[in-house]
C-alpha cells in the first residue's frame, strides 16, 4: 500500500533506485577484476580502478537520500528498516568496489611477472563463486526475496573453503619456487579479497533478511574450519 | 483560473454599497440615541440640585421639592427584587445548565423561562397584583412592588447564567471530576468563579432592565407622596413620579420628571459600563 | 552442518496481536471491556494490561476509542448517563467497572490530565492545593510543602515559586498544563492518564512535558493517549494501536515501530492510512 504522503514514496523508491545501480556497478566491478587477473589484462585493470570513484560517489548519494529520509519524514517500521539496510547495504557494495579496485591494482603488476597459469585459474574458479553469490545476494534484494537471502547465507562456507584451498596450492608454489614468491604474494591477497566480498554479500543477505522480516539472523552460521593460517 | 477585472470591479462596489447601508442605519440608531440623551441631559440637569436628595415630592403647585421618597423606594424594592431574583435566577441557571442535561423537566424550564423572560411586564404586575395585593396583604405595598421586579429579573438572571456556564468547557468540569471532586463542590468552587464576570454582568443587566420598569409597580406599589420605609405600606418609586408628573400641567412637577429620566438613564448607564467592565475582564484563553 | 533460518512471519490484513505482560508488573489489567455510547459500540472486547511505573501509549485514527478507553479508566464516563462499560478493568485485584466503587477514591487513586490545560480561575497555589483540601487536612507548612514537592516534580516550581499567589490562568499554556499535572500529582495517585497533553502545546512546551512524563515515570503509571507517533515511541514502554474500537496490536514500544506485527498497525505507524 501506498503513503498517504506520495512523496514519501517517490523518495523511498528513489533511494532503492540508487541502491540497486550500485549493485550493478559492484558486480560489474568484482566479475571484470578477475577477468583482468585470469586473463592478464591490464587495460581492463585500469578501467576497473577508474570506475571506482563512481561507486564511492553512489554510495555517498544513497547515504545522502537515506539521511534526508530519517530528518524529513521520521520512517519508522519496514520503512526504518528499509532505510537503514539501504545505508548498510550501499556501504557494503562500496566496501566491494574498493576490494575489486585493489585485486585490478595487483592485476597490474601480476601481468608483468611469468604467468602462473594453473594458480590463476584456481583463483578465477573462486572468483566466479563469488560473482555468483555477490549476484545472488544482489538478485534476493531485487527482487525481495527471503529465501534467496538465506541461501546466500547458508552457502558462505563454500567460499571460505576454497581460500583454504587456494592457500595451500600458494604455500606450495613459494616453497617449490622462490621466484614466483611476489606474484604468489599478490594472488594470495587477491584471493583473501575475493574471500571478503564472499563475506559482503552474506553481510548483505543478513541485512535484506532483518529489512525484510524484522528478525535478525542469528543462527549459528555453517563455518569452515577456520583458518589456521592468517 | 484567473478572476476577471469586471468580477473584482463589480464584487467592490456591492461591497460599498453593503457597507454604505450598514454605516446609514448605524447613524440612525446612534443619532436617535443622541437626540433621547440630549433632551434628557439638556431638560434635567437645569433642575438638579440638592432638595432633589432631601426632600420629598412636593404637592402640585408648590415649588421646591424633591424625588427623596421616591430615589429610597426604588432603591429599596430594587434591592428586595435583585435579592430574591440573584438566589433564584443564579441556583435555576445552575440547575439548567449543571444538572438538568437533556432531560424533560428540565426543557420545560427552559422554555417557560424564555416565555417568562419576554412577558409584558404589564401582566407581570397584573399578576402579582392579583397574587398579593387582592388577595395576601390587602393593599399595596413595596413588598409586592419588589416582588413583581423580580419576576422581571429573574428570567434575565437565569438565563444568562445558563449561558454563561454552558460556555465553560467541558474539560474543566471533567477535570474538577476527576480529581474526584463532587459535582455540586465542581459547580461551586470552579464553575461559578470561572463564570463569575459573565453571571455577574447578566446580574446587572437585570438590574438595568428593572430600574424603570413602571408597568409592574403601577398595580403594586402604586406610589406614595410622603416618606415611607414601610416595605408593608404603598411605595414611592421614580417610574411611577415620572409617570404622573411628566403628563400634568404644573411646571415644577415637570422638572421633577425630567430630573428623575436623568436619573435612571444615568444609573442604567453606569451599570451598563460596569457590566462593559466585567465582561471585558481577561478572561482564560 | 544445515540449519534453518527463523522463518519470516507472514502479515494478514485482519491480524490481531496483543502481547502479554508478566503479571508481576502489572498495575491495570483490562479483562473484555466492551464500552457504549447510547446504542453505539465504541470499544470491542478490548483486552490489554498496563505495566506498573512504565508509559503506555494509546495510539490509533481519530475515533479509534482511544480517548474512550482512557475515560473508562477512571470512570469518567459515568457522569453522562447513557454511557455503559461492560467487562472488567481491576486495579490492584480489584474490579474499578464494579457496582458501588467510591468514585471519589478511585479518582483520587487516578489522576487525569486533558488535552486542553484547565487550570482553576484561582491562584497557582489554590490549584494545587484543590485536590489535597478535598482529601486531607493538612497543616500549613505540610500544605505548603505538598504544594512545592508537586510543583517540583511537574518541572514548573522554578517558574511560577515567585508567583505562587498570582492567577493559574496568567500562565503559558505549556506552564498551565504542567500546573495540570501538578495538580493532579499533588493529590498523590498512583496511576496518571493524559489524553493528548500537548495537542494545544508548541513543540518547546511539549518536550517540556514529555520530559515531566519521563521524570514521573519511575513512580507513576502513566497511560497516555497521543496523536503524534514520535511522542509515543520517544515516551511510551508499551504501546496500543486501535482501530475501530478495537485493539488492534499491544506490544512494547521498540517492537512497534521497528518491526510492528500486524499489517493494520504497520500502515498506520508508516503513515499510510488514517
Amino acid at each position: 500500500m501506498e503513503h498517504t504522503v506520495r512523496a514519501y514514496d517517490d523518495e523511498l523508491d528513489a533511494m532503492t533506485g540508487e541502491l540497486a545501480r550500485m549493485g550493478g556497478l559492484a558486480e560489474a566491478e568484482v566479475a571484470d577484476a578477475i577477468r583482468a587477473i585470469a586473463r592478464r589484462d591490464v587495460i581492463l585493470a585500469e578501467a576497473v580502478i577508474n570506475r571506482d570513484a563512481r561507486l564511492d560517489a553512489l554510495e555517498l548519494d544513497v547515504e545522502r537520500k537515506a539521511i534526508r529520509l530519517i530528518a524529513l519524514r521520521q520512517p519508522v517500521a519496514d520503512d526504518l528498516r528499509r532505510t537503514v539496510a539501504a545505508m548498510k547495504i550501499a556501504s557494503n557494495l562500496e566496501r566491494c568496489g574498493d576490494l575489486a579496485k585493489n585485486i585490478a591494482k595487483r592485476a597490474v603488476v601480476i601481468a608483468e611477472a611469468d604467468p602462473l597459469t594453473p594458480l590463476t585459474s584456481s583463483i578465477e574458479r573462486m572468483g566466479i563463486l563469488v560473482t555468483h553469490r555477490l549476484k545472488d545476494a544482489l538478485d534476493a534484494l531485487a527482487s525481495r526475496e527471503i529465501d534467496r537471502a538465506v541461501t546466500v547465507w547458508r552457502r558462505d562456507h563454500e567460499v571460505d573453503e576454497h581460500y583454504d584451498a587456494i592457500f595451500r596450492e600458494l604455500l606450495t608454489y613459494m616453497m617449490a619456487d622462490p621466484r614466483t614468491i611476489t606474484a604468489c604474494a599478490h594472488l594470495l591477497f587477491v584471493a583473501k579479497n575475493l574471500e571478503r566480498i564472499g563475506d559482503h554479500a552474506t553481510n548483505i543477505a543478513e541485512i535484506l533478511y532483518y529489512e525484510i522480516t524484522g528478525v535478525e539472523l542469528v543462527e549459528e552460521r555453517p563455518k569452515a574450519d577456520a583458518l589456521r593460517a592468517p | 483560473m484567473a478572476v476577471s477585472a469586471s468580477r473584482i470591479a463589480s464584487r467592490q462596489i456591492a461591497n460599498l454599497v453593503f457597507a454604505g447601508f450598514c454605516i446609514l442605519f448605524t447613524a440612525f440608531a446612534l443619532a436617535a440615541l443622541a437626540a433621547i440623551l440630549w433632551s434628557l441631559a439638556s431638560q434635567g440637569i437645569g433642575g438638579v440640585n440638592l432638595a432633589i436628595l432631601t426632600q420629598d415630592t412636593p404637592a402640585a403647585g408648590s415649588t421646591g421639592g424633591g424625588l427623596r421618597n421616591a430615589i429610597v423606594g426604588s432603591i429599596l424594592m430594587g434591592v428586595e427584587a435583585m435579592s430574591i431574583a440573584i438566589v433564584v435566577g443564579v441556583l435555576a441557571g445552575t440547575w439548567l445548565a449543571e444538572y438538568s442535561g437533556q432531560s424533560r423537566y428540565g426543557s420545560l424550564i427552559r422554555f417557560l423561562n424564555d416565555v417568562l423572560l419576554s412577558a409584558p411586564s404589564i401582566l407581570v404586575g397584573l399578576f402579582v397584583y392579583q397574587l398579593l395585593v387582592e388577595r395576601t396583604i390587602g393593599h399595596f405595598s413595596g413588598i409586592a412592588g419588589g416582588v413583581a421586579l423580580a419576576l422581571i429579573a429573574a428570567p434575565v438572571i437565569t438565563r444568562t447564567t445558563e449561558d454563561v456556564l454552558n460556555l465553560q468547557p467541558t474539560a474543566l468540569r471533567e477535570s474538577g471530576i476527576a480529581l474526584g471532586t463532587p459535582v455540586w463542590t465542581v459547580t461551586r468552587s470552579i464553575l461559578w468563579r470561572a463564570a463569575g464576570s459573565g453571571m455577574l454582568t447578566g446580574i446587572l443587566l437585570a438590574f438595568a432592565r428593572i430600574s424603570g420598569e413602571t408597568a409592574p409597580l403601577l398595580f403594586t406599589a402604586l406610589g406614595n407622596l410622603n416618606f415611607s420605609t414601610d416595605m408593608m405600606q404603598p411605595m414611592a418609586n421614580l417610574p411611577k413620579v415620572i409617570f404622573d408628573f411628566a403628563l400634568s400641567a404644573d411646571d415644577n412637577w415637570r422638572r421633577l420628571a425630567w430630573v428623575g429620566s436623568l436619573l435612571i438613564a444615568a444609573t442604567v448607564l453606569a451599570i451598563t459600563i460596569i457590566a462593559r467592565a466585567f465582561a471585558k475582564e481577561p478572561n482564560r484563553s | 552442518m544445515t540449519t534453518i533460518a527463523p522463518e519470516a512471519p507472514r502479515v494478514h490484513a485482519d491480524d490481531v496481536s496483543v502481547a502479554t505482560i508478566d503479571s508481576s508488573r502489572i498495575k491495570l489489567d483490562i479483562q473484555g471491556l466492551d464500552f457504549f455510547y447510547g446504542k453505539g459500540q465504541a470499544l470491542k472486547s478490548v483486552s490489554m494490561s498496563v505495566a506498573r511505573n512504565s508509559v503506555t501509549a494509546l495510539i490509533g485514527p481519530s475515533g479509534c476509542g482511544k480517548s474512550t478507553l482512557l475515560r473508562t479508566l477512571n470512570r469518567m464516563y459515568a457522569l453522562y448517563p447513557g454511557q455503559r462499560a461492560t467487562g472488567r478493568i481491576m486495579l490492584d485485584g480489584e474490579d474499578i467497572l464494579r457496582n458501588g466503587v467510591n468514585l471519589a477514591m478511585l479518582r483520587a487513586k487516578i489522576g487525569m490530565v486533558f488535552q486542553k490545560p484547565t487550570p482553576f480561575p484561582m491562584s497557582i497555589y489554590d490549584n494545587v492545593a484543590f485536590g489535597v483540601r478535598l482529601y486531607e487536612n493538612l497543616s500549613k507548612s505540610e500544605l505548603a510543602d505538598r504544594i512545592e514537592e508537586s510543583l517540583r516534580r511537574a518541572a514548573l516550581w522554578d517558574e511560577v515559586k515567585d508567583k505562587l499567589h498570582a492567577s493559574g490562568l496568567g500562565l503559558s499554556g505549556g506552564q498551565q498544563q504542567r500546573l495540570c499535572v501538578a495538580r493532579c500529582i499533588a493529590v498523590k495517585p498512583e496511576i496518571l492518564l493524559l489524553d493528548e497533553p500537548t495537542s494545544a502545546l508548541d513543540p518547546i512546551s511539549s518536550a517540556k512535558l514529555e520530559e515531566t512524563v519521563t521524570q514521573l515515570k519511575s513512580d507513576y503509571t502513566i497511560v497516555i493517549v497521543t496523536h503524534n507517533l514520535g511522542q509515543a515511541a520517544r515516551l511510551s514502554n508499551y504501546t496500543g494501536f486501535m482501530y475501530l474500537g478495537e485493539l488492534v496490536e499491544f506490544g512494547e514500544t521498540a517492537g512497534m515501530f521497528t518491526k510492528p506485527v500486524t499489517k493494520r498497525a504497520s500502515d498506520y505507524i508508516t503513515g499510510r492510512f488514517g
